[in-house]
């Protein structure tokens, strides 16, 4: 799709990634959509806006991939709707209804209306995310006195006058047909979230999921903050994502100021991204075979996972790489010393990782479970927009540091790990290829890392300014999306996880499988709840 | 098989020393008598609830089963429902779609039972603090006997939490 095949006036933003953004009316907003998907982009991101504060009346944002870059449209619209397009993009359903939930305005006649963030916590009338929106709530609605036993005789009435969250979940009716109703609080020590399985016998029907249990006011916390406090917040939007989550954090407050970080500052950030994603991939591949009951691959994994923790608090202050990227630079450098241990640490990994590699291979019980488990086919992944690691197992190959690389991914050729079977077992097979992927590139930047400043200084954006940040995190590509406000201020920032993605896609890949196969099925998405229930 | 064996005995055993108990994390009075915590030391089981954090906590609280901190190993082991645990350990500010869940699990609890929040969200509300979304710390919602402070506590931190929950004072 090239830019000039759009009936609409785009204007490049500055920055790290190619991004185009334009203005559309509402005609345009869904020609626009269908356009892209005629060619086989996909859609990034989709959110809303409230411009009622400064005359005018809300708007609705979607990025989109095209050819050349992401292709970012706005649509401003006085009434209380905008044309839905989630039946070109089946991804926009659950974002459409988010926006009716956090601004009150709604995709017209999109056939599922149902909310979706919103529970029963703030009332009816009340849209968090308005610019007036101003609505007294208790500190908690049920503070409870220091004193246990006081507490036990209130606790009672409490809970019956506590709201249920009536969500009207589809029902399958027939001979035999069951409910389990699983969450939010999970067996295991995992995010909460609801999940209703209708089945016969063992085999699953349908799977319904209803989250939003995490939704902690992430968005409006942002607009509370400046360009600089935000950063500390990005990095715990999801926190297995936090290096991902920071460097698009930075490279949006980048762009809106027009500025860019020194190149060492760049090399560091791709290095911390790629220790993340190693990180990650060592903990799933560890769960993934203890949900198959191979205990030997979680303790091996994980005993190696924890090394790489203690290498990266030994280096970089923190286990997890917190808050080591900020707008402007990276705030942690790496010693000639600490290069070589880190060297040295990785040729010891790997060759354990291709060992782990071989059992995993080789374990017929393993096997059995993995492959065939909770498949994804190309063509629906492509038709409903699965991505990030999960769609490059279903043959979508999609990958940032490829396409679109950034600095310094751009003099690495990324390898991109794509498969068809779309299975388990294709993405425990993504995992271990990505692994190795990543020390490869670890040991290209450690070789040719540049030398010079860490940070430079980042000028006041004006009032007003856009700025993008979309980096490939661990699980797929990361979007924010950030308009400035005055003094250094944050108007809007809306985080966007591959998560909101995936989620539907797994109700899908359940469909034919047992339940006792779901944890397993689950594990090899890992998606985020925290990232997407904001 | 023969590659599973041989790196099991080349792994050994990575076990490291378990960290003391700290009486400063102590946010109430014990109210547990004495010989009900002796009993808790000896096998405790405990009902990890997500009431809202970003899953930075539990990352760390996996990690506590790992080679190196082999939680288990001190004959403390997670269990899947609440109505089997003696402790429940919660993360995360409370964010009010959780807050029912929270209470409904601690109800589920039997008693005697002890509560300890992990992460600097789940001691003070943390960087979401309390909003329409959020009712901030934890002792907001449920009675807190230790807070474990850290973004994310390390596992060592979490372990020590535990302990000093199941511990005499001195």
């Amino acid at each position: 799709m090239k830019l000039e095949d759009f009936q609409i006036e785009l204007k490049p933003l500055p920055g790290a990634m190619p991004v185009w953004h334009g203005r559309v009316d509402a005609r345009q907003w869904r020609t626009a959509c269908q356009q892209v998907r005629d060619k086989g982009g996909r859609l990034v991101a989709l959110w809303g806006s409230d411009n009622s504060d400064r005359g005018g009346g809300f708007a609705v944002h979607a990025a989109l991939t095209v050819q050349s870059g992401l292709l970012v449209i706005e649509l401003p619209f006085s009434g209380g709707s905008f044309p839905d397009i989630s039946d070109i993009f089946p991804a926009a359903n659950r974002m459409q209804r988010a926006v009716r939930d956090l601004f009150g305005v709604g995709a017209e006649n999109a056939a599922d209306q149902r909310k979706w963030l919103r529970h029963t916590a703030w009332p009816a009338d009340v849209f968090p995310l308005r610019k007036d929106a101003s609505f007294e709530f208790p500190v908690s609605s049920s503070k409870l006195e220091l004193n246990p036993e006081a507490q036990l005789a209130t606790r009672n009435s409490r809970l019956e006058t506590g709201q249920t969250d009536d969500y009207p979940f589809v029902r399958v009716e027939g001979e035999g047909v069951h409910e389990i109703p699983v969450g939010p609080v999970h067996a295991g020590t995992i995010e909460p979230g609801h999940f209703r399985f209708s089945i016969v016998g063992e085999g699953v029907l349908r799977l319904e999921e209803r989250l939003g249990y995490k939704h902690k006011g992430i968005e409006k916390r942002f607009e509370q903050m400046t360009l600089a406090e935000g950063a500390k917040l990005a990095g715990r939007v999801s926190g297995d994502s936090t290096v991902a989550y920071a460097w698009a954090y930075a490279m949006a407050v980048e762009s809106a100021a027009g500025m860019t970080p020194p190149p060492r500052a760049l090399w560091l950030r791709a290095l911390l991204l790629e220790r993340e994603r190693v990180a990650n991939h060592l903990g799933d591949l560890g769960f993934l075979g203890n949900d198959a009951a191979l205990g030997f691959g979680l303790a091996q994994f994980l005993r190696l996972k924890e090394d790489w923790l203690r290498m990266n608090a030994a280096l970089f202050g923190h286990r997890y790489l917190m808050d080591t990227i900020a707008p402007g630079g990276v705030a942690r450098d790496v010693t000639p010393e600490g290069m070589a241990i880190m060297r040295r640490d990785m040729g010891a990994m790997e060759g354990t990782v291709a060992l782990l590699k071989g059992v995993y291979d080789e374990h017929a019980g393993l096997q059995d479970r993995f492959i065939g488990c909770g498949r994804i086919k190309p063509d629906h992944a492509d038709r409903l927009g699965l991505t990030g690691l999960a769609g490059r197992a279903s043959a979508v190959a999609w990958d940032l540091r490829a396409q679109f690389p950034p600095v310094p991914y751009g003099e690495f050729e990324v390898r991109m790990a794509t498969h068809r079977n779309g299975d388990v077992a294709a993405r425990v097979t993504v995992r271990f290829e990505e692994i190795f992927e990543s020390l490869r590139l670890l040991r290209l930047i450690l070789d040719r890392l540049p030398l010079g400043e860490l940070a430079s200084a980042v000028p006041t954006p004006p009032a007003g300014a856009l700025g993008i940040g979309w980096v490939e995190g661990w699980r797929g590509e990361v979007l924010i999306a950030l308009e400035t406000g005055p003094n250094n201020g944050i108007r809007r920032l809306h985080p966007h996880d591959p998560s909101w993605q995936n989620w539907p896609l797994l109700e899908r890949a359940v469909l034919g499988n047992i339940v006792p196969d779901f944890p397993l099925i689950n594990k090899s998405f890992n998606l985020s709840y925290s990232g997407h229930d904001l | 098989m023969y590659h599973l064996l041989k790196q099991i005995i080349v792994t050994g055993i990575k076990t490291e020393a378990p960290p003391q108990p700290d009486e400063t994390l102590r946010v109430t009075a014990e109210r547990l008598r004495a010989e009900i915590l002796d009993y808790f030391a000896g096998a405790l089981t405990i009902r990890h609830v997500d009431a809202g954090s970003c899953n930075g906590c539990e990352l760390e609280i996996h990690m506590c089963n790992n080679p190196y901190y082999n939680l288990e190993g001190l004959g403390i082991k997670f269990v899947a429902s609440p109505r089997h645990a003696d402790m429940l350990l919660v993360t995360g500010p409370v964010s009010r779609h959780m807050e029912v869940a929270l209470k409904r699990t601690y109800d589920a609890t039997p008693d005697p039972k002890l509560v300890v929040a992990i992460g600097d969200c789940g001691c003070t509300g943390g960087i979401f603090g309390e909003s329409y979304a959020s009712c901030g710390r934890v002792s907001n919602v449920i009675p807190v006997d230790v807070a474990v402070p850290g973004c994310p506590p390390t596992p060592l931190a979490i372990m020590q939490g535990i302990l000093t929950a199941i511990s005499r004072k001195a």
